[in-house]
């Protein structure tokens, strides 16, 4: 199948909004390089499940192809068409199974050396794309806070050595009530601009009562997910012919309620959080890394204008297996490591969070949980330099935000 | 995959990978050159330390160490990373040679990536199969061409698949050829009869997919193994093995008994705390590093203590790649290697010893499958279908 013969019912197997997207976008579609179209039609069957940021995204992108000359299409293109791929990838039923193309296209890639040449033309291609789009100027500016550090009574060496040139350290923080100041500062937030899935607070451990406006997921709420895709995997590594290749592509394809999530949720957070779990690595076993890879991922799919994480303990390096499988309810933690790792993460955050539209005006907050240290990142504040002035979570994160 | 709805970068106007990679050689040479004193290269080739005749060659050994499963530079060798190495550079780094701008222009995943530092050829092997290389390995060449016996090349390699790293399958050269590969976890496993649940921090496996752990295996040829060549009894093993806090330390505990027992020409260590990383901890992978590096400086001393090898051994350690850098969109910054950026394609190696020039850096581009040439030329063999370049500088 080349994709200049494609037809709308070849698209029958797609979720409703989905086929809609490919019938309106089927002239665009044809026109594409099979080494690259998969790559999108893995995210359009997915549409009915994609966050409106998402969305809107997709549309946007279907939109400035449209507009192209023939000439500008193919000038796009051209580093995709000249990858060259195998008979027996192109045979592939890469329209209903786009997921299942993409990662064999890309150990094809890495085999043949054209790994490199495929980057360059995916960089290239999302520079196009973002110099091309006119973006809407946000609603309010985007604020990032993190939260790490929980049950550590003390630390002696640095924090947030990375961000630190970027913003003004605070040494004189007063803790009390630090958690409800931001997460009022989160409420506020979301019903001061209500958008969907717009204001998040995503938790290492157990979630803090928090405002039913905000867009919520945490590692102890997700427990029982956990432990039945630890068990789901467990059943599959044991039968034969499994390998590591093919553990992926089965998780790939559990759907929530695989793993026994309600048929009745949110049907958009619930792929989300399932995708945590089955794409992330070591979210499975260590909270810190589920909460960093929920926040790398909130960014880049949700977009979120208010992102708070709270990272929690994690629990003590151990063999593999026994990370798993465990039975223990109360493992050993390590707090200090569990420190330095969400240190690192909350970088990661910030990061990410500058990849998004707007990153010139958006707002930044790490804050080491229960002491007075804290950094603040703002287009208001200046950087690399340390502050003394004595005030609560509540006033610093005002002094971020205006 | 690269995520192809984010830009690479969030700063525009990017730099090139080739230019990163040619500014973080650089970065490497300019902190070297200012905290150890070294020299720079460049006007130093010419006259080979190895002229020193053919006797010495029969008695040269040859130490590879891969500093696995790769480290970034800002994680060592940056000076926000220094922190992390202070063996390599306080104790190491003065008596080496060092090449700062090292690239691995293969397949980075860890056994395809060590097949080809041990091939000299870029190879395509399915990274999670226990298949041997396609091309001729270094042990295969140095045994044929210099008519060494099985004991001479060993390789003490990490995880269930590496065991076929040792020789390949290539017609001319291949089976009955190749090294001898022991596994440390497997003799353990075996030693413990399977019971090993005081042993479990020993047998940490396969990080790059941490959610498929298969079962180690250990039987009766490990115990052989054990017996007959490492000459421990099996509860001394278990007993020394109780000391040890990690899979690279008792890697590092059979390689120093195997210089002591079967003294090798040509040892291959393969490290692997350090892919701890690809559980996202980055304090685990923080902490893998500077194991790492007190264990080079522990095999550097132990070197220097057995009589079969101090003053004659040449020791080489080099990652087999980087990790994917922080501002790279399509990764997830140092937990994977999944980018191809210039971040986790660039690296160093180190030489140091007998026949290497002390204290100088070298920041010109080579590639890591130059290592197996080098060797041949090094130690008299010809690594005739490598694809690398012997590195002038060391001949």
């Amino acid at each position: 199948m080349l994709p200049s013969n494609l037809q709308v019912e070849q698209f029958a197997g797609y979720p409703p909004e989905a086929r809609k997207l490919v019938a309106a976008n089927l002239s665009v579609l044809r026109q594409m390089p099979i080494s690259f179209l998969p790559n999108l039609l893995r995210e359009i069957i997915d549409y009915d499940f994609k966050f409106p940021a998402e969305r809107v995204s997709i549309n946007r992108e279907f939109s400035t192809l449209s507009s192209l000359s023939p000439t500008q299409f193919a000038e796009w293109f051209q580093q995709f068409s000249q990858l060259s791929l195998s008979s027996q990838l192109e045979g592939l039923d890469w329209i209903n199974q786009p997921g299942l193309f993409v990662e064999q296209e890309s150990a094809y890639l890495w085999t043949t050396h054209q790994q490199d040449a495929f980057r360059k033309a995916a960089i290239e291609y999302g520079d196009r794309l973002q110099s091309s789009a006119l973006l809407q100027p946000l609603p309010m500016r985007r604020l990032g806070i993190a939260i790490i550090g929980q049950g550590v009574a003390s630390y002696n060496a640095p924090l947030f050595r990375n961000l630190r040139k970027h913003g003004t350290y605070f040494d004189q923080v007063r803790p009390d009530n630090g958690l409800e100041l931001l997460l009022a500062e989160v409420e506020t937030r979301a019903k001061a601009h209500p958008v969907p899935y717009g204001h998040w607070y995503v938790d290492g451990g157990q979630a803090a009562n928090h405002s039913a406006e905000i867009t919520c997921v945490s590692y102890r709420a997700l427990e029982p997910t956990r432990a039945a895709l630890l068990k789901n995997i467990d059943a599959e590594i044991n039968r034969p012919g499994m390998g590591p290749e093919e553990l992926r592509t089965h998780m790939a394809r559990l759907a929530p309620t695989d793993v026994g999530m309600d048929r009745n949720g949110d049907a958009i957070l619930d792929r989300f959080q399932l995708k945590l779990f089955t794409e992330g690595s070591g979210t499975q076993i260590f909270s810190t890394t589920f909460a960093q890879w929920t926040a790398r991922e909130a960014l880049r799919r949700a977009q979120p204008l208010t992102l708070l994480v709270r990272f929690a303990p994690r629990q003590r390096q151990r063999p593999m297996n026994e990370l798993f499988f465990s039975n223990s309810t109360n493992p050993e933690l390590d707090l200090e490591g569990s420190l330095v790792d969400a240190d690192f993460a909350a970088y990661y955050h910030w990061i990410n969070q500058q990849r998004l539209p707007g990153s010139d005006q958006s707002s930044f907050l790490v804050w080491f949980e229960g002491h007075s240290q804290a950094l603040a990142i703002s287009p208001s504040l200046p950087r690399g330099t340390t502050s003394s002035s004595a005030m609560d979570l509540g006033a610093l994160v005002s002094l971020v935000t205006t | 995959m690269i995520d192809l709805t984010q830009p690479a970068q969030f700063g525009r106007e990017a730099p090139s990978p080739q230019e990163i990679s040619r500014r973080i050689g650089r970065s490497r040479r300019e902190f070297l050159r200012d905290a150890a004193g070294v020299a720079l290269g460049a006007s130093l080739v010419g006259g080979s330390p190895f002229l020193r005749g053919e006797t010495a060659a029969k008695k040269r050994k040859v130490i590879v160490v891969t500093f696995g499963g790769g480290a970034r530079d800002q994680d060592t060798f940056a000076p926000e990373g220094q922190e992390n190495i202070p063996h390599l550079l306080n104790e190491l780094i003065p008596q080496s040679s060092f090449f700062t701008q090292v690239s691995n222009h293969g397949i980075l995943g860890h056994y395809v990536a060590t097949a080809s530092l041990a091939t000299g050829v870029y190879e395509t092997l399915n990274n999670f199969s226990a298949v041997p290389p396609q091309h001729p390995t270094v042990f295969e060449y140095f045994r044929k061409d210099l008519k060494r016996p099985p004991s001479d090349a060993w390789v003490v390699a990490p995880s269930n698949g590496f065991n076929r790293i040792g020789e390949s399958d290539y017609r001319t050269y291949g089976p009955g050829l190749g090294a001898r590969v022991v596994l440390p976890k497997h003799l353990l496993s075996a030693a413990t009869s399977g019971q090993t649940m005081d042993y479990g921090h020993l047998l940490r496996d396969n990080y790059e997919t941490p959610l498929y752990t298969p079962q180690i295996e250990g039987g009766d040829f490990e115990l052989q193994q054990l017996d007959s060549i490492l000459k421990l009894s099996v509860s001394d093993f278990m007993a020394h093995a109780k000391t040890l806090s990690s899979p690279d330390e008792l890697s590092m505990y059979i390689v120093k008994r195997l210089m002591q027992q079967q003294a090798p020409s040509l040892l291959w260590i393969t490290m692997h705390d350090i892919d701890v990383a690809h559980s996202g901890a980055y304090s685990l992978y923080i902490d893998g590093i500077r194991r790492t590096d007190r264990l080079c400086a522990e095999l550097w001393k132990a070197v220097q203590n057995e009589p079969e090898y101090a003053g004659n051994t040449t020791m080489f350690i080099l990652p087999d790649f980087g990790r994917d850098a922080d501002e790279d969109a399509g990764g997830n910054g140092f937990q994977h290697h999944r980018t191809g950026d210039a971040a986790s394609r660039t690296t160093w190696m180190m030489a140091l010893g007998a026949g290497v020039r002390r204290g100088v850096v070298y920041d010109r581009p080579m590639q890591s499958i130059d290592l197996v040439p080098s060797l041949g030329a090094m130690m008299g063999f010809s690594a005739s279908i490598s694809q690398g370049k012997p590195i002038q500088e060391l001949l």
